[in-house]
């Protein structure tokens, strides 16, 4: 089973909300290589089927694996913002990070073949791009505080009755 | 060149080789993509006169302009051969991830040539091609194939157009499907199977780079924003369905075999009842941020777990006009048609047809025999179980089903002539090709958009029912204007239709929809994504020059004035009830407006197109073959 201990922020996709446009893939591919190419995607678009629709990108893992199996010590994770930086000049591509990750949010660059790994859009204006331009807002940077609360007021919203001081008086 | 790799992939079926055509830059500006350059691609690779299920008619395939970029609802691509239904050009569209695979692949155009002697899943790998043995694939469903075929070849990104059960059984009207979009109407699937064609799948690992990004970035965002306003309110919330409701207030929603305009229990098969009862979620096709499919699942009865995309033309095709009332059959009925892959537009018209066939004697219940109901069925109007038996004997091409599944206009002839009865008069069809949901009875305007049609009977290529319903022009009788208003809104349907872009865009760009408040907008796209410098009149040449094509291609099949008719029961059979009762389309009518189109078009009385008109669009090669000499 998957688990993210993180306590630094990561882009989280709502399901629900997703509607599987892979807008996402366009932008982060062109927003790091200037090409729009789904291969050269950080945040990656699953369709399991017609309705199972979701994204996923770096989870920001507390002593992520990623980092602690690379046998080339490539990766370095960012004690600040949790971000994993992939140094270009050690990574050979061997794809253990891949192999360590439990949310497959690693990917091996074919023109490159070295990994890369969501940064956040941490030196781009506007933060990340993908979140910014998710036609459905199903995209969002979030912590594991941010996101359950969010969690707990859909729950509400959705069970209950909206309170009546709000309604229209009409 | 940017925004295009400037080639052409042709792969031979039989031989198994493949050849690369590379294309000038002119060429691209005349034909763009989507439907005008696959029609354009019909043009030069099929021989004329061919039987459209022999070796000579060739699948052609042409990508979109703006497939593989983030510009919204560009994600599609154009499909288009010589239609098994209408004996003419069967043009289609599908907003899917094969294109923008295909773009990465760095292919503008596939040409299928040939036919394959075994079942064959064609695999294009960027610059690789592979003839994969398709034998593992055969009786799989749409999505299933696709499914087998990225687990067989180990990878989530390689996106394939596939055809079902139906498309294998040759069903005249099986269509071609990638992710649960349709390439849907004129039969592709039949003309796939015809040469063993399964399955065609993508692997693109290229980047897809255009001529200003900045600026297309800038455009694209824009739009996407856009797109979650007002201006798409409707699609986003129901979807298409919502032309229900006001397709029955308005007296036009087609009811048992369009016999009727208003459907009692249209409140049942309502977008609103949809959403309420039993809507899962919406989904986008590719490269789309306004979603509109509304998929949909049934809870309870014999149909429970059917679920599908629902839109409005499926669903009146399947609920008010086969008379039914409940959703679920609707839904189960789409998803055999969807899963399985044929155009559940064709098929509920056929499927009403029937049922009107037998309740006016002509057809029996032991005429519905099949190896589940022995005796038949008794197929009145309103039946659901019996409609959903119906669909898949036409599947299967089981008992009648056989005979169904040649579509209206054979079955018709067929039986008519067995039985010497007239059901040919509620054979809805047009050049063979089932009408849509939009009873032209009373959308005078539309009725010449439908007849003259290049495709048949399709909502999608005129778009002359919106003055209509939108009280620009009154929709219940003719005057001068029509044949330039109906030709007008066919020429910008087919801009949308070349780029490709959705028409669900259409007031995105500036709130306006019409040319001028769309044109600018589409050529600042183009330009940034090829370095091209198109202003609005290019913009308009595009739906010209598409429409053009396609029909040029009918002329050297030949199309005759005769062929642009409408179904005898819209000339002579008005509703008796509703907002739109009293009202056909008359002879003389039809006669006058289509006199009025042809002139608008700048054609001849007959519907030809003079030589200079060819040549002052860039066509002097088509020219040649039928133009003829100007009135």
């Amino acid at each position: 089973m998957a688990t993210s201990t993180s306590k630094y922020e990561y882009i989280v996709c709502d399901p629900a909300a997703c509607i599987g446009c892979q807008l996402c893939e366009y932008v982060c591919s062109y927003t790091k290589t200037g090409e729009y190419n789904s291969y050269r995607s950080r945040i990656r678009v699953v369709r399991m089927d017609e309705v199972l629709i979701s994204a996923i990108a770096c989870r920001t893992c507390e002593n992520a694996p990623c980092v602690v199996v690379c046998p080339r010590d490539a990766l370095t994770q960012d004690s600040e913002s949790g971000i994993i930086r992939v140094d270009s000049t050690k990574c050979d591509g061997c794809a253990w990070c891949i192999e360590a990750c439990d949310f497959g949010a690693i990917s091996i660059n074919p023109a490159t073949k070295l990994a890369e790994i969501c940064d956040q859009c941490e030196t781009v204006e506007g933060g990340p791009q993908c979140v910014l331009w998710c036609p459905k807002e199903a995209l969002t940077l979030t912590n594991p505080d941010r996101q359950a609360q969010k969690t707990r007021r859909d729950l509400i919203k959705d069970s209950l009755e909206f309170p009546t001081k709000t309604k229209d008086p009409r | 060149m940017k925004g295009y790799s400037g080639k052409i992939l042709h792969i031979d079926l039989k031989t198994r080789k493949t050849r690369v055509e590379e294309k000038p830059e002119e060429w691209y500006k005349l034909w763009i993509g989507g439907v005008s350059m696959a029609s354009r691609l019909c043009w030069e690779n099929i021989v004329p006169g061919c039987d459209p299920y022999s070796p000579e008619n060739p699948v052609c395939i042409a990508n979109g302009i703006f497939a593989g970029t983030p510009v919204p609802v560009g994600g599609k691509f154009g499909l288009a051969s010589k239609s098994p239904l209408t004996g003419f050009l069967g043009d289609s569209l599908s907003g899917s991830w094969f294109s923008i695979a295909l773009k990465r692949a760095g292919w503008d155009g596939v040409v299928l040539h040939n036919s394959s002697d075994t079942w064959v899943n064609v695999f294009i790998d960027d610059d690789r091609v592979d003839f994969l043995d398709a034998t593992y694939l055969l009786g799989k469903g749409t999505f299933q194939t696709e499914e087998a075929i990225r687990e067989k070849l180990g990878d989530d990104q390689v996106r394939s157009c596939t055809i079902g059960v139906c498309g294998e059984h040759m069903v005249r009207y099986a269509n071609v499907t990638n992710d649960g979009r349709q390439a849907g109407r004129t039969g592709h699937g039949a003309v796939w199977a015809s040469k063993k064609l399964k399955a065609l799948s993508v692997r693109g690992t290229k980047g897809v780079t255009v001529a200003d990004p900045k600026k297309l970035m800038e455009l694209s965002f824009h739009i996407s924003k856009e797109a979650q306003g007002k201006y798409t309110e409707k699609y986003r919330i129901y979807g298409t369905t919502t032309n229900m409701l006001d397709m029955d207030k308005i007296g036009l929603l087609p009811t048992r075999n369009y016999q009727d305009g208003t459907f009692e229990h249209v409140n049942l098969v309502s977008g609103q009842y949809l959403d309420a009862h039993h809507k899962v979620k919406v989904i986008a096709c590719a490269q789309c941020p306004i979603a509109c499919e509304q998929m949909s699942i049934v809870k309870t009865g014999p149909f429970a777990g059917a679920m599908t995309g629902v839109e409005y033309e499926s669903l009146q095709a399947n609920s008010s006009n086969l008379g039914i009332s409940d959703m679920r059959a609707c839904i189960q009925l789409l998803e055999i048609a969807d899963h399985d892959g044929m155009d559940s537009m064709s098929m509920g018209v056929t499927i009403s047809y029937a049922m009107e066939c037998y309740e006016k004697g002509v057809l029996k219940k032991e005429d519905f025999a099949c190896k589940q109901f022995p005796e038949g069925i008794e197929m009145n109007f309103g039946n659901g179980e019996a409609a959903v038996t119906l669909a898949k004997m036409i599947r299967d091409r089981e008992g009648i089903g056989d005979l169904l599944a040649e579509g209206t206009r054979i079955a018709c002839k067929k039986i008519d002539a067995e039985r010497g009865t007239e059901s040919w008069k509620w054979a809805m069809n047009i050049k063979g090709l089932e009408c849509p949901g939009y009873d032209a009875r009373a959308l005078k305007t539309f009725s010449v958009g439908l007849a003259t049609g290049t495709r048949g009977g399709c909502h999608n290529r005129s778009a002359a029912y919106d003055p209509d319903i939108k009280g620009e022009v009154n929709r219940f009788t003719i005057d001068e204007t029509r044949g330039k208003v109906a030709a007008e809104s066919e020429e910008y349907a087919a801009v949308y239709d070349t780029l490709p872009l959705c028409k669900f865009i259409r007031r995105c760009f500036t709130g306006k929809a019409d040319r001028a408040g769309a044109w600018p907008a589409i050529a600042e796209l183009i330009n940034a994504t090829t370095g091209w410098d198109f202003g609005y009149d290019d913009v308009d040449l595009i739906g010209i020059r598409a429409h053009t094509i396609k029909k040029a291609f009918n002329i050297r099949e030949g199309w005759t004035a005769t062929d642009d008719d409408l179904p005898w029961r819209w000339k002579n059979e008005p509703f008796t009830k509703g907002a739109s009762a009293g009202y056909t389309v008359s002879d003389e009518e039809l006669a006058y407006l289509k006199d009025i189109y042809y002139q608008a078009k700048g054609w001849t009385k007959d519907g030809l197109i003079p030589s200079d008109l060819l040549i002052k669009l860039g066509m002097p090669d088509v020219a040649e073959q039928i133009g003829v000499k100007g009135e």
